[in-house]
Formats: structure tokens, sequence, C-alpha cells
């Protein structure tokens, strides 16, 4: 459960557009294609790993410069071709190791590469594209960041391979000197620590889990059932705001982020207040 | 660089980065126009620290202040590198994101208001993990939809320096300020070293760590766009020009193909010498303001 091994990405991609490669020119470790997904030809994105990287800490599975800066470029074609027409669904469909963990990277600014790909999803998003993140194994902290945690709806399989987290749990464990087994223990009471995705639901930022029998090698059913997830998060983005507030308004956030809704209704009402007493002492 | 070293205005400047995080922030207003919102007496502290026996802060390390700035409107987010390591929970990302909405917001009214981030941070609380990362992806999302109206200047001024997905949100910024003790990466130096090894990168060697981070080298290779001093007046003055200056043209994480070919030309078969990747300055810029 917890090696990662990337299969499961390249499984859904090609499960959900019968294609599985890159655009000619991008780096084999991001899947791009257009499938129809609906009555809507979607952009599906996908980071895979290339055991024959160029980049020696980005081939299993990380996020590393080429991969950001092809995701980026991937949803900026998407979102410049339709900028005077019906603004497509993207799909990310993630299931990624993390970042990539360089010199290298560091020294070529990997921080400005994972902001292009999230800068470009939250633009396109912005613009008026559905983007519903599938997220059928694991999703790690900067990884995450840059590909899938900027979409309008988050879908994630219930399923013990499906991880999502700022940082892997030994790493974890170690950065707040803790072992495993305690930091195991203090997630059953501290749900944003918890490495179970039924945890991760509780938080209200997700969309919707998703049942499915076979995650890895998914059948005829799970398939049909996953494209009509994905058709309704994808109707339901188009009817909701642009930014990210359902986020903070659904049913499960406002009990596990009330301390967010506290301190944005706090310092709402103090700006309008502030606003009033600037304005009337004029 | 300004060899000003051992200069009288040197040694008699009033130093930014000793200042703490509410100084700091309110040292770049027009005097007497700053109010803090959600600030200590709020008492809006992280539900989560105390489960884990650490104990919170009144105002969770985020000090967000609002005043004018030569006569603007303008908001001040500044993260504490002294409590937890600036890092961003769901109390200080929340006041952070909603900071840079109400700000949005004015704008969309009608009331130019930019936004300057004093970010000395590790990136994500590890205590908050999941919902720190999420307020991480909220806090980027909300510069994006900022920037479009007003400029949203980052500042990496202290040693803490700009860590994890914070320095995500730098990357999206208008501008990037930065200090020569400043620094600005997406993984640590500890992180690089316990995930790729210590060939790969030697957390104890600061020269190195500095080499590759520290605000000189990111003004050189092109990806800050002001080196200051660290000097309380000149970070002041610098802001105020950034805020006259006003929203740029393109973004740098806009300029996908620019950073996408430069990426291309590189080989990554070896180490590279930092300096290497001075080339990707192509203009002269305004330094040392």
């Amino acid at each position: 459960m917890s090696e990662f091994t990337g299969i499961r990405g390249r499984a859904w991609f090609k499960a959900l557009t019968g294609q599985e490669s890159s655009i000619q020119g991008d780096p084999p470790s991001v899947l791009t294609t257009d499938a129809l997904i609906g009555d809507d030809k979607g952009r599906f994105l996908c980071v895979v790993p290339d055991p024959g990287g160029r980049f020696p800490c980005a081939r299993r599975g990380e996020v590393g410069l080429e991969e950001a800066y092809t995701l980026a470029a991937r949803v900026r074609e998407v979102t410049n071709a339709d900028k005077d027409g019906k603004k497509r669904p993207i799909i990310a469909i993630v299931d990624l190791k993390s970042q990539a963990y360089g010199r290298r990277e560091e020294i070529a600014g990997i921080h400005l590469a994972a902001a292009a790909a999230a800068d470009a999803y939250a633009t396109a998003r912005f613009a008026g594209h559905p983007i519903v993140a599938l997220i059928v194994g694991q999703a790690i902290s900067g990884g995450f960041l840059t590909h899938g945690y900027q979409a309008n709806r988050l879908l994630a399989f219930d399923d013990d391979g499906v991880l999502i987290h700022a940082m892997h749990k030994e790493a974890a464990a170690r950065v707040t000197r803790r072992t495993v087994a305690q930091l195991d223990k203090l997630a059953e009471t501290v749900p944003p620590l918890s490495y179970d995705v039924r945890d991760y639901a509780k938080l209200g930022l997700l969309y919707k889990l998703l049942q499915v029998a076979n995650p890895q090698n998914p059948g005829a059913s799970d398939i049909s059932l996953v494209r009509g997830e994905l058709i309704a998060a994808i109707q339901d983005a188009r009817k909701g705001s642009r930014d990210l507030r359902t986020r903070l308004d659904s049913e499960g956030a406002r009990s596990a982020r009330k301390a967010s809704r506290l301190a944005r209704a706090r310092l709402e009402e103090q700006w309008k207040e502030q606003a009033f007493t600037t304005a009337s002492s004029y | 660089m300004s060899d000003t070293s051992f200069s009288r205005e040197y040694l008699q400047r009033r130093s930014f980065i000793e200042l703490s995080a509410r100084d700091r922030a309110k040292c770049l207003f027009d005097s007497g126009t700053e109010r803090e919102l959600a600030g200590s007496f709020d008492r809006i502290e992280s539900p989560w620290l105390p489960m884990q026996d650490v104990t919170p802060q009144a105002d969770d390390g985020c000090i967000v202040m609002r005043g004018t700035i030569k006569g603007r409107q303008a908001v001040v987010i500044a993260i504490a590198g002294a409590f937890q390591g600036g890092s961003i929970g769901e109390v200080s990302g929340a006041k952070l994101t909603a900071a840079l909405d109400l700000a949005c917001l004015d704008n969309e009214k009608g009331i130019p208001t930019s936004a300057v981030l004093l970010l000395e941070t590790g990136g994500v609380r590890l205590q908050e993990a999941n919902l720190g990362l999420a307020a991480v992806a909220e806090i980027i999302s909300s510069i994006v939809a900022l920037r479009q109206h007003a400029p949203v200047i980052a500042v990496i001024a202290g040693t803490v320096g700009c860590f994890g997905g914070m320095s995500m949100a730098a990357g999206v910024s208008s501008y990037v300020v930065m200090t020569r003790e400043g620094r600005l990466g997406l993984n640590g130096p500890e992180v690089i070293e316990q995930e790729s090894g210590v060939e790969e990168f030697d957390a104890s060697d600061r020269t190195l760590i500095w080499s590759i981070a520290g605000g000189q080298q990111r003004y050189d290779q092109g990806l800050s766009d002001v080196l200051v001093d660290d000097d309380a007046d000149k970070m002041a003055k610098t802001i105020q020009e950034l805020i006259a200056k006003g929203v740029p043209a393109v973004h740098r994480s806009e300029q996908v193909d620019l950073y996408r070919s430069r990426v291309a030309a590189l080989d990554p078969s070896r180490q590279w010498d930092p300096e290497e990747l001075h080339s990707w300055a192509s203009k002269k810029k305004e330094k040392n303001l």
C-alpha cells in the first residue's frame, strides 16, 4: 500500500481515454489527450513514472521541472484555444509520489515550475473551465499542489491505496519528532493528520468518495461508474462558483474547518467596519 | 552589489528582519493609517495544536494589517517565523486567504487595493497537515485572482526563508522582493537530503544552501525582482515603488514557454554551478533599491 508504483494513474488514463501517450515533444511522464466525457471533449492529464527521464530525481512519479512546465503548457493550450468558445472540462488524474527533491531542481527554481502549473490550472478555473481532479492513488504535498489541488471538484477512490497528505508518513513522523505509531495514534483524534482517505473526506474538501471494485485494474462497470461521476462533477462545477469557496462551505467543512470559517468571518466583519470608520472620518 | 557592509549608513540602518512580524508589517504603512484585523485580541487559535500538546498562539502567527501606503489602500499579511517556523496552519492559512479575497472584492468595487505578503515560512504546518496543504492551495488561488487587479508583492527577508507550498505562493505573485539573508525554494535542504541522500544535497553545507536559494542568487538568475538591503526604510520604499508600478504586463509564472525552453536547454547529466543560471536574468533590473 505505501509502496508507490504509479500504475493506477496510467491505468485510469487509458481506461477513460483509450490513450496512454504523451503529446509529441513532451516528456513521457506527462500523459495528455483530449477525449469524450459526456457531451464534452475534455482534456485529460496525468503524471506517470518515467524511468528514462532526463532528471534523476523525477523518474519515479515525482512532479519535476519538466512535468510541471508541461502541465502548465498543456493547460494553457486549452485556455487559449477555448478563449472565445465553450470552456472544455479539464480532468487531472492524480497518482503521484510527490514533487521532485533534487539539487538541480532547486537550482533551476522548481518552485516557479510548480507555481506555473498551479497558476495555469487556477487561471483555467477562473476563466470558466470546469476542472475535476480524480485521485486514484497518491496525492502528496507539492506534487498535489502542482497537479490537481486547483480543481473545482475533487473526487477520490474510497480505497486504502489512496493517500492524500502533506508529507510521507515516515518523514512527517521524523520532522514532528514522533514515531510512526504515535502519529497513527494521534491521527485517530486529529483528522487532518490522518493518512486514511475516509478521514480526509471528513474535512469537507472532497466533492465525493467513489466506491470502485478494482482501482488498479478497472473493469467495465468501474469505468462506467467513474465516467458518470466525472460527468456529474463537471456539471456541478459549471453551475458553481469559479473560486474554491465550496471547500469552505461544504457540510464537512462546517464542522472540520470551523476555525477557518471563524477567522474568515471575523476578518470580513472588521474589514467592513474599518471601511466604514475610514469613510465616516472624512 | 552595493559594498556598504561597513559604512556608516549600514551600521545606522534600522534592520527589517530583526523586527517582529507585526512591526515589519507596520513599518510599511503611512504612519498611523494601519490597523490590525483578526489580531491577538480576537484569539482565533489553532484548534489542532493543543490536541498535540503544542501551545497555540492568539494570532496563529499571522498578522493582517490594512491601511494606506503612499496614500494607496493596501493589506499587508506577515507570517511570524518565530511561531512554529512560520508554518501555515488552518487559521493562519484562512486569514491569509480571506485577506486576499477581501482585497480582491475591494478592487472589484473600484477601490484599488494591493497586497504585500511577508513570507517567513517553512510551508505547511505538519501538525495540521492536510488542512495546511488545503489552505496553501486556496492561498495560491486567491493570489491568482487578486493579481489581475492589483499587484501582490511577496517579500522574503528573514533567515527562515520561504519554502514548501508557500514558495509556490511567492511564485505566482506579481513581484518577489528578497534580501541576501532570505532564501526561496520548494524543498528545504533537510528534506532533500532525507529524500534523495546526502550526495544529492548536504544540508549542513551552508555555503551550498545560500548559493542555490539565497536572495542574491535568486535575483541574479531572474527569479526575484528586487534585492534589498536589510533596512526597514529601504524595504518600505521598495514596496511603495512596486505598488506604484502596478500589475506587471505578464507574471513570471505565466511565462511557461520561456521557462520551459530554459529547462529543456539544461544538461541534467551533471550537477550545475548555480552561477550558470545567471544567464536567465535577461535584462538589467532595478538593483539595490
